[in-house]
């Protein structure tokens, strides 16, 4: 069975459609997805190329997560919950700036599985900066110029929101850890209640990279502890993925032409140093390094 | 049964009988205490196999029926003004996505200056949207449209939102003797909503596709066509209420003295007014009837014709306006006569729930008949505009 | 000419597979089923879900479908085995003289 069909409209090596099918397959397709605007969108569901071989709903940019919420109300009150989970496949714009209902979806804890594709921009639009952009990284809106070189704000921290907001099940997993994305997602769909699965997906056209770097370039934001693989439930840290030798922030930053500018141009070593400050912030928090 | 109650009870009673399966909404006045009541009926079990959820704003009220109505749920919310233009964006894709969802809207004036009294200038905000609207008189009509309004929404020759729209505080605010349906009538008249394509892992399809420039206007071609069937829909289920439950409200129009030479037309509770005051009038000697527009979207531009195609002057009353140009009834009828030669003369009165006495009403009226009035949007004071 | 279109735009399933992306690339991937060991792990990888293994009698390796693989080399990154070769297609073999 196919629940993502071949044929559609995304860039080859887009780490979107990893994660998404990885999901799917979890769910064994027993799943309703909810998906805003975005790349996702646009690459599976043109009228008459539907990709989906689930139950399906585009609405708009800003409303998913309320969807999804009406969704999964509707199947209670009409006692059709056994038909399958409420999934939502948001990017990072829409889940971290413009996503204005996703924090009424937590407070009313519906049963819903918000999956974030943080590929670190908008890149539907050609890559604009989005609160989920990281430290440094040229955007058309936050482009490198005399006095400004790239995004000069932080990532926001939307673990820390989901948390905040009692989400009894919160993790990040990134789209080339596909085993960690079914066994969390597997993990979600048997807890009741509004989770928050936030999914790194390396975007070979935004970042600058080739289909071929698309898993070391996921798997350097990892090991730099740039991206923490973290897992909450209930509030409580349960697993953290720990680094033997975490490497330096340049190894992620050099492969990807986003980040370009920090090599070329002389101010890009303090934003380097600084980007290095969050892994070792990272590290810390999650307690992430292993002591050798 | 009989009993005397506020507009707003009228309105969430009929809901309720229509069993609708979620219900969700934010609060705004003078539309709160019908959520307040739906609320009430809810905490009591009374809203079987129904959802009520209190969203965090009528952009995600709307946003939650949109999931919950392609899911094959009924569907419910309330809301007006501030609320409303919130609500459009979404509005107007659950129309594209042919989502027969029930609003009502107690009609409210816009921000700025703030408002909460009523005028119709909200709903007009929605004009164009692909959402069928209905102006009612009083709050019998107002319980009376709910289950209608599900009927035509859902009819499979329509499938589009459905919006009642009620006036604040005249209505919503007002207590006033209403006939409360029977459950079972309103069983019996309303059948459960079965859609033919919905969201279900049984038989999975795509809501909200996008369409490239090869197709898309066919898509809105589609929802001209189904507003066009809708004008059908709509006077085949007045008929039949009016058989069901012996209240004829009448169709698209209402027609008060056919025969008369000179028309007022007007939608909402004012008309309840107007029927009055052209009854004073018509005994001093004037020729002038009364049309009440009850369907606005879609304009029954061709039963305007057949009625006032004749008339040698139409006194439009509007309670909203399109700055910039007038009032957006009297915009509508013109398009509607054009090559007919009434006189078209336009009031634009009311805007935030400025009332009128029916004394005013009703020399503006004689005057306009008279021609010793034309077009105006004037305020009811003369004034400068400053700069402090 | 008359077509249906469905109302408001709702979209059967999986109708993405009538378009053949197989075209896109410059490159493909091929297996090599000697050294391929079943492991499946391209399958999971592979945002197409073009390469998968399958059974041929007793043998068990993954095969590409060429009607859609991009060619993007994600798969051939991720085996272990090296198993998975991405090569130029003939189109593009072109000599320079
Ligand atoms: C209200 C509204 N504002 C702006 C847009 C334009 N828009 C569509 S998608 C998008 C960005 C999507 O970014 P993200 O959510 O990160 O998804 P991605 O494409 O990166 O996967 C924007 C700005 C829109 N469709 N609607
Ligand atoms: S632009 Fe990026 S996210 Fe969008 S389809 Fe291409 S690779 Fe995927
Ligand atoms: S090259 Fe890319 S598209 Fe082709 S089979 Fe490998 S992973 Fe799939
Ligand atoms: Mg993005």
């Amino acid at each position: 069975m196919r629940f993502f069909g071949r044929g559609h409209g995304a860039c080859p090596g887009c780490g979107l459609t990893i994660a998404v099918r990885n999901v799917l397959e979890a769910l064994e397709g027993k799943c309703f997805v909810a998906n805003p605007t975005g790349c996702l969108e646009i690459i599976s569901s043109q009228y008459g190329k539907n990709a989906w071989g689930v139950p399906y709903i585009h609405s708009l940019f800003d409303n998913v997560a309320a969807v999804a919420s009406g969704i999964s109300e509707a199947l209670k009150a009409m006692g059709r919950e056994d038909e399958g989970k409420v999934v939502v496949f948001a990017g990072d714009g829409a889940t971290a700036d413009i996503g204005l209902t996703l924090h009424g979806m937590f407070d009313r804890n519906h049963d819903v599985i918000y999956i974030c594709l943080d590929n670190e921009a908008y890149q539907n639009t050609g890559h604009q900066q989005s609160a989920l952009t990281p430290l440094g990284e040229a955007t058309t809106t936050t482009p490198v110029g005399k006095i400004m070189l790239g995004k000069m704000g932080r990532k926001k921290d939307m673990i820390a929101i989901a948390l905040a907001h009692g989400s009894p099940y919160v993790a990040t997993s990134s789209a080339v850890l596909p085993a960690d994305i079914r066994r969390k997602v597997k993990k979600a769909a048997g807890i009741v209640g509004a989770k928050y699965i936030q999914i790194h997906c390396p975007c070979v056209t935004g970042w600058g990279i080739d289909g071929k770097e698309v898993v070391k370039v996921g798997n350097l934001a990892i090991e730099t502890a740039l991206y923490p693989i973290v897992e909450f439930e209930n509030g409580k840290l349960l697993t953290v993925r720990k680094l033997k030798d975490r490497k330096p922030v340049e190894e992620y930053l050099k492969l990807q032409r986003r980040f370009r500018h920090l090599f070329t141009n002389p101010e890009g070593k303090k934003i380097i140093a600084e980007i290095q400050r969050i892994a070792d912030a990272n590290a810390l928090k999650y307690n992430i390094d292993l002591k050798k | 049964m009989k009993k005397v109650v506020r507009g707003f009870y009228s309105v969430a009673y009929a809901v309720k009988l229509c069993r609708p399966n979620v219900v969700c909404a934010y609060p705004i006045t003078p539309q709160t205490e019908i959520v307040e009541n739906l609320a009430e009926m809810y905490a009591n079990g009374e809203l079987e196999n129904c959802r009520y959820i209190t969203a965090e704003s009528e952009f995600a009220a709307a946003s939650i029926l949109v999931g919950a109505s392609a899911a094959g749920a009924r569907t419910f919310t309330a809301t007006c003004s501030q609320g409303l233009i919130l609500m459009s964006e979404v509005l107007f894709n659950a129309a594209g996505m042919r989502l027969p969802i029930v609003v009502a809207n107690p009609n409210r004036a816009l921000s700025a200056p703030l408002s909460i009294w009523n005028d119709l200038q909200d709903s007009m905000v929605l004009r164009d949207a692909g959402i069928i609207q209905v102006y009612v008189e009083s709050n019998q009509e107002a319980h009376d449209m709910i289950p209608q309004a599900y009927k035509i929404a859902e009819d499979k020759r329509v499938m589009l939102p459905f919006m009642v729209c009620l006036d604040g505080f005249k209505l919503t605010h007002a207590h006033e003797p209403v006939d409360l349906l029977e459950q079972s009538l309103v069983d019996e008249f309303l059948p459960p909503y079965r859609p033919e394509v919905y969201l279900t892992t049984k038989k999975p399809v795509a809501f909200g596709c996008y369409a490239p420039p090869n197709i898309y206007m066919e898509f809105r071609v589609a929802m001209q066509r189904a507003m066009e069937r809708a004008q059908g829909v709509i006077e085949k289920v007045f008929r039949e209420w009016a058989e069901f439950s012996r209240r004829d409200w009448g169709g698209h129009l209402e027609i008060v003295y056919p025969e008369s030479r000179n028309f007022v037309i007007a939608m909402g509770s004012l008309v309840g007014l107007l029927r009055k005051v052209v009854g004073e009038l018509r005994k001093e000697g004037l020729s002038i009837g009364l049309v009440k527009l009850r369907t606005f979207r879609p304009f029954p531009f061709e039963d305007l014709r057949r009625v006032l195609g004749n008339a040698e002057k139409i006194i439009v009353i509007d309670r909203s306006v399109s700055l910039g140009y007038e009032g957006n009834l009297s915009i509508e009828l013109k398009s509607a006569l054009y090559g007919l030669s009434p006189e078209i003369i336009s009031m634009i009165l009311c805007l935030g729930g400025r009332d009128i006495s029916k004394e005013n009403l009703e020399k503006i009226l004689r005057n306009a008949v008279l021609g010793k009035e034309g077009s105006g949007f004037k305020g009811y004071i003369e004034f400068e505009e400053v700069v402090p | 000419m008359e077509i249906k279109i469905n109302i408001g735009a709702i979209s059967e399933p999986l109708q993405s597979e009538k378009l053949k992306t197989g075209d896109w690339g410059t490159e493909w991937a091929v297996v090599d089923k000697e050294k391929c060991t079943a492991c499946r792990v391209c399958e999971q990888f592979c945002p197409d879900g073009c390469i998968e293994v399958k059974k041929f009698g007793d043998e068990e390796y993954a095969v590409v479908d060429y009607n859609y693989c991009k060619g993007c080399g994600v798969c051939a990154s991720v085996c272990r085995f090296e198993a998975i070769k991405m090569e130029l297609k003939e189109l593009f073999k072109i000599e320079v003289c």
